[in-house]
């Protein structure tokens, strides 16, 4: 049985399900739904790199590049958002970010 | 069964393990620990897809950069994790109903529609071929036809940077620093300002529409019926 572009294919869809119910279960904590995201980041980057490999195009790989870029850039400002939000509320719980509510 | 199969189930095994616990990790800092397991994990997937430019920056930017940064964060606050986890395992059949109905669909079909075990031959340039490395050809192909992306992607981490530092930084009003530029840039004349003095005051003349005497005891002279 070898390898097929299904198994690599697979594995990005049960990773992808794996942070759903991440996001799920820590509906609260923020920091874990921030790394929730990145998981699923790279359930799509999975995807992009087996579809590079067996459809021969390098294209999926340069994809992979810049959602690498996004994704990093991403974090930052989320982490940024997050410490300058424990700073003001000594919290980070997502049910009491309700201060835009009208 | 050969053996890149085989390495493929221990892989995929391994970050399908730690990505199960980075979500149902009691300590966010080990839920970031196996989060670095599982880009390594997915590294070495992508190194069996001949991915190995991807696989070490991933390796380098993610386990390096980005979870360092989350370990940071997550040491330096001092939030009280128990009180997020409340509703976390009344949570749990609905999200594993969800989960497992969104794996299974997409399980279904892509193991029956994706049956290519034959990879195409990768080549950017013709005259490349057979000599070419991974490394090479993103190069020419980021270079090249995604030139105008790259420098996109250079703007945003820019404002990445900026945002990031604009976010977080804040003037402190409780420390006594001083501003060395300010302290260069100060003249003498800004500090102690000279007086001209005469050695000796001359005598007051009384003023014209005064009453008579001295005005000094004329002020408290008012005050007295």
């Amino acid at each position: 049985m070898t390898l097929t572009l299904g198994h690599f294919l697979s594995l990005g869809a049960i990773l992808f399900a794996l942070s759903i119910i991440g996001i799920f279960l820590n509906r609260k904590n923020l920091i874990i739904l921030l790394m929730a995201i990145e998981l699923m980041l790279l359930a799509v980057n999975m995807n992009f790199v087996a579809f590079s490999y067996y459809l021969g195009d390098m294209r999926g790989q340069i994809f992979v590049f810049f959602i690498l870029t996004v994704a990093a850039a991403e974090s930052a400002i989320g982490l940024a958002i997050l410490v300058q939000l424990f700073r003001n509320k000594s919290n980070i719980n997502v049910d009491e970010l309700n201060s835009l509510k009208g | 069964m050969d053996v890149k199969t085989g390495l493929f189930y221990v892989f995929a095994a391994l970050l399908l393990f730690a990505a199960f616990r980075v979500v149902t990790a009691r300590n966010p800092v080990h839920a970031a620990l196996y989060l670095v397991w599982a880009f390594i994990q997915a590294a070495m997937i992508w190194l069996l897809l001949r991915a190995e430019f991807l696989a070490i920056a991933l390796v380098l930017v993610y386990v390096g950069a980005v979870m360092v940064l989350f370990l940071f964060v997550v040491m330096m606050l001092d939030i009280n994790f128990d009180g997020l986890r409340q509703g976390f395992w009344r949570q749990l059949p609905f999200a594993g109903v969800i989960g497992v109905v969104v794996a299974l669909e997409m399980a279904a079909v892509l193991i029956g529609g994706f049956r290519m075990t034959e990879p195409k031959a990768m080549a950017v340039l013709p005259q490349l071929a057979g000599q070419a490395s991974n490394t090479r050809d993103l190069g020419i192909l980021l270079y090249s036809e995604y030139v105008y992306p790259v420098q996109i992607a250079a703007v945003i981490l820019l404002v990445a940077i900026i945002a990031a530092i604009a976010l977080t930084l804040r003037e402190r009003k409780d420390t006594k620093h001083i501003g060395v530029d300010a302290q260069v840039r100060v003249k003498s004349r800004d500090r102690l300002r000279v007086v001209q003095l005469a050695a000796t005051k001359p005598a007051q003349a009384p003023a014209p529409d005064a009453p008579a005497g001295d005005p000094a005891p004329a002020a408290p002279a008012e005050k007295k019926p």
